[in-house]
């Protein structure tokens, strides 16, 4: 592996100062999953890694209404979240399933996000959650929302200098669920052919057909029932990972759905147009038209899991109970 | 703190790391860009851990690290400084017994090569550690990150069901 130096700054100010210092000779690490790969795979080859490890205070997950997250937080301690795993499903379901165990206890949220990877686990939970980044340098401070943070494979808006100081999920509307798919050849070490988050907010947590979402019910006739007891979706989210150069929101399948009452052509008709909406490509894991057939099943599935988890937020998407 | 001249001139300036390996504290001069695998086998001349892709796909390099199941070739190891590592030589009790779970992939017959060995006891010791009596499902996501092309990893998953006495 290509010869480097190695500095572990103590404070944030410390490391924007070392940052700013090298310039372009620098790269940030925070777990190393990404960085050290793709040293010795010689995709990068940086004179000096900045470690972000001895940094205290980084690595906490606080909650008062606004969930805040550390950028230096773990995959790992992600999935052991209870208060994640309870409102902000959708992010539990990522974590768990990402890499390996080795991997999950080094790997970041923050160094995730900032590989910027079309792929990327966490982008699309983030994304359906309104996540919001702060982001600081010597100069400045601001704050984004993560729709602007991905701007190609690899890319973020982050400018030279600036580090991801926390991440910020504001509170959810009452009776929220979201849930996370990630569709892969093999159950773990795999990257996503897709990945597709949904977030739907419901205008009642009581639905005479709850009891069918625990059973092996169709899910048209879930819906007919839904549709029965004139539930509406009051806030719905849609993001797609692997399906365009970044993570993304299917804007025009939200519209169809916000505000409405949910049945089953509805959520048909949603489902569809974010497959329309896509632009996957053709790659060595996976074929367009195969991923835009998923996009199309997989929406209808997580909203239909996104419904279930308003009602039983412990509801886990792997082992499947895919409806 | 070096500057990046100092770099230039002399691209193999050491640096001081102290850790627990195996309960021995220890400090070690090193080059900052060595990986953890490589501290280990080539400095420490500790080659019970294992080097296969050294990618941190397959496992076989699996040490634990304050207690966590790690990669260790992918972890750079100036970020074990002030912490406490345990390699399989680490497993063994002071009268050089085998660890309980290293007696039940032998009783098992999860032991075929023994290449996957090493980080898969590892593994199973981090799991066992947090959750000690697994599901046969959680024991199988417990090890998903540590390959074996011999087994079929059934004898894995029954010798890791009987260490933590559920067989």
């Amino acid at each position: 592996m290509k010869k480097f130096d190695y500095f572990k700054p103590k404070t944030l100010d410390e490391a924007l100062t070392l940052f700013s210092k090298y310039g372009e000779k620098a790269r940030l690490i925070a777990g190393g999953t990404d960085v050290i790969v793709m040293i010795k795979q010689k995709a990068m080859a940086p004179d000096v890694l900045i470690s972000l490890q001895g940094i205290s205070g980084l690595d906490q997950i606080k909650s008062n209404g606004t969930l805040s997250i550390g950028p230096m937080v773990t995959h790992r301690a992600i999935e052991k979240s209870e208060i994640i795993r309870k409102n902000f499903s959708a992010l539990t379901d990522a974590a768990d399933y990402l890499g390996s165990v080795q991997i999950r206890n080094v790997a970041t949220i923050g160094g995730n996000i900032c590989t910027a990877a079309p792929s990327a686990d966490t982008a699309t939970p983030l994304l359906v959650l309104g996540t919001r980044i702060k982001i600081k340098s010597l100069k400045k401070e601001r704050d984004i929302s993560i729709e602007e943070f991905f701007k190609g494979p690899g890319e973020t808006m982050l400018e030279p200098g600036e580090i991801v100081q926390e991440l910020l999920i504001p509170k959810l509307l009452p009776n929220t669920g979201s849930a996370y798919y990630k569709l892969q050849r093999r159950l773990a070490l795999d990257l996503p052919l897709l990945g597709v988050s949904v977030l739907l907010s419901l205008d009642k947590d009581k639905i005479t057909c709850s009891d069918m979402l625990c059973t092996a019910s169709p899910i048209s006739s879930i819906l007919h029932k839904m549709e029965e007891d004139n539930v509406v979706c009051k806030e719905v989210r849609i993001a797609l990972g692997v399906a365009a150069p970044t993570p993304w929101r299917a804007a025009k399948a939200e519209g169809l759905l916000r505000g409405k009452k949910l049945s089953d052509e509805l959520l048909e008709e949603a489902a569809e147009t974010a497959a329309i909406e896509a632009q996957p490509r053709d790659t060595v894991r996976g074929e367009a038209w195969y991923r835009r057939d998923m996009i199309k099943v997989m929406v209808k599935r997580m909203a239909m899991k996104s419904i279930e988890r308003v009602i039983q937020p412990e509801a886990t998407v792997f082992p499947e109970r895919l409806w | 703190m070096p500057t990046l001249q100092d770099v230039k001139e002399n691209e193999s300036m050491k640096q001081i790391i102290m850790f627990n390996l195996n309960g021995e504290s220890i400090e070690v001069e090193m080059e900052p860009h060595l990986t953890l695998l490589q501290l280990l086998r080539d400095k420490l001349e500790l080659t019970g851990t294992k080097e296969g892709c050294s990618m941190g796909e397959c496992g076989a390099c699996t040490v634990l690290v304050d207690g966590k199941a790690v990669n260790s070739c992918i972890l750079p190891a100036m970020e074990v400084d002030g912490k406490s590592v345990t390699t399989i030589e680490g497993l063994t009790d002071t009268q050089g017994n085998l660890h309980p779970i290293q007696k039940a992939f032998i009783e098992y017959g999860a032991v075929q090569c023994g290449f996957c060995s090493p980080g898969m006891v590892l593994s199973a010791k981090a799991l066992l550690d947090e959750n000690p009596k697994p599901t046969e499902e959680e024991i199988r996501h417990g090890i998903a990150g540590n390959l074996c092309r011999c087994t079929g990893y059934l004898q894995i998953v029954q010798a890791i069901k009987a260490a933590s006495g559920q067989l």
